[in-house]
């Protein structure tokens, strides 16, 4: 962890689904710098609208909420388990965004 | 996969635009409407309830809501007939923070009519219902505060299909008048641009305790003649309905002709004003074509009567359904009719009605037709 104009700033890795990654240059992965303290999942997603929008809106509405059918790791863990978007991440741990198993 | 590329068409070719379940299609043919070709799908697997071929102000440009059923809705257009698609980034459909609202499904997409002085304007008609508008040709959106303020909203009740703002009525002269229809609560006028007023006098609500309430019908289409702009057709879920007051007053239509006043589209002839086209289904609770057999009504006299015309469209055990948005007319004479079923067949006319051919079967359950003159 380093500090950024006096806020900790962590590394966050994510990993993204494959239909995900043709809004991301094609990056299987991105690699987020976290302005927060702790690091918590609605962090990571803000730093991700910031870096890739077009993978953001894609996990997000713009009220903010998680998407349905959209599902976020830390981990092994669905944050929809643990605290939803106020779980925190730990230092060290990385964060799978995935399509849920559902549609016709 | 290999993306579809562009729409091969040749100015005064038709288009028809094919939003499904699972992808946009297009449809093309030259002046004579005989000879079809199909392309697509374009956005795999998302479903597309709105989609618009702008040629206007010079341009030719797609504008297509897809709603992937994971990653949200997205409005794309392109500017070259498909073989490219630019989302905005981010995204510009958007409720404002202060709302706490997000769009679910964009229902609409529409050219504002009065090319010369309003090029650039295009409407969006979302869910949750709102109605957007746009300055620059579909680029950016924002809300119609004076619609979306209404003290009518927290008591409008979503339809089948959600709480959608399907139908939009921009003024053809480019006034301030305009209209949108919402399921299920009713057409809305607004006549100086800002304030907006329910207006379904006469319409009957059999599901409501109050048979003739200010708001809450499901209309399920509105459409005019440019000619006759006071004159609207309406499908309402339980009935046809004809206004000349646009939207004063309501009067039913079609009782004593259709097979049932229960149907989901209404498209006015776009050459002759007195002439609209319903397709009636048997009713709430069976929403599939009457006696097996897929039959388009047509009223020459505003309503005063209607006949069926099915010479070409499948007549023995077609149990079809067709959306309030499947139905759709070209702006050649005679007008091109062109319907899409659930069951993903494509049906067209080239005389407004008089013979049908099947242009596409097979397609997934179809959402949307719109149409197009190549300029």
């Amino acid at each position: 962890m380093r500090e950024d104009g006096g806020r900790p700033l962590s590394k966050v890795v994510v990993h993204l689904a494959a239909t995900l990654r043709q809004h991301a240059g094609g990056e299987a992965s991105v690699e987020l710098d976290v302005a927060a303290e702790p690091v918590t999942v609605r962090a990571v997603l803000d730093a991700l609208d910031r870096t890739h929008p077009s993978v953001g809106r894609r996990l997000r509405d713009e009220a903010g909420a998680v998407r349905r059918h959209v599902n976020v790791f830390v981990g092994q863990d669905n944050q929809r388990d643990l605290d939803g978007v106020d779980t925190v991440v730990p230092d060290g741990a990385e964060v799978s965004v995935m399509p849920a198993v559902s549609g016709g | 996969m290999s993306e579809p590329g562009a729409i091969e068409v040749s100015a005064g070719d038709v288009v028809v635009l094919v939003g499904t379940s699972k992808g946009l299609f297009a449809l093309t043919a030259d002046a004579g409407r005989t000879t079809w070709t199909t392309t697509g799908p374009w956005f795999r697997g998302e479903e597309i309830y709105a989609a618009a071929l702008d040629t206007r102000n010079g341009r030719t440009r797609l504008l297509v809501g897809a709603t992937s059923g994971h990653w949200g809705p997205s409005v794309y257009r392109s500017d070259d007939l498909g073989a490219t698609w630019v989302e905005p980034e981010p995204d510009t459909l958007r409720f404002p923070e202060e709302t706490g609202a997000a769009v679910d499904r964009v229902w609409q997409l529409k050219p504002a009519p009065d090319s010369a002085n309003q090029p650039d304007v295009v409407y969006a008609g979302v869910e949750p219902a709102a109605l957007f508008r746009s300055e620059d040709g579909g680029v950016t959106f924002s809300l119609d505060r004076g619609l979306w303020d209404h003290e009518h909203r927290p008591q409008w009740q979503p339809g089948g299909g959600g709480l959608c703002l399907h139908t939009i009525i921009p003024d053809p002269a480019g006034g301030p008048r305009m209209a949108v229809a919402i399921s299920a609560a009713g057409f809305y006028r607004t006549l100086d641009g800002r304030t907006w007023e329910a207006a379904n006098s006469g319409i009957k609500a059999p599901f409501l305790p109050e048979p003739t309430p200010e708001f809450g019908q499901c209309v399920h289409k509105v459409d005019f003649h440019p000619s006759q702009p006071d004159t609207l057709f309406l499908q309402h879920h339980w009935g046809v309905y004809r206004s000349d007051d646009y939207g004063g007053t309501w009067t039913e239509i079609g009782a004593d002709d259709l097979p049932s006043t229960f149907g989901f589209p209404i498209v006015a002839d776009p050459n002759r004003p007195e002439t609209a086209y319903v397709l009636p289904l048997e009713g709430d609770f069976f929403r599939c074509t009457p006696d097996g057999r897929l039959r388009v009504y047509r009223t020459a006299d505003g309503g005063k009567t209607f006949e069926a015309l099915g010479n070409g469209l499948p007549q023995d055990n077609a149990y079809l359904t067709v959306l309030r948005d499947a139905f759709a007319a070209d702006a050649l004479d005679p007008a091109g009719l062109y319907l899409g079923t659930r069951t993903g067949d494509v049906f067209g006319s080239p005389d407004a009605g008089e013979s049908w051919q099947e242009l596409a079967r097979h397609l997934p359950p179809v959402l949307c037709v719109k149409t197009a003159v190549v300029r």
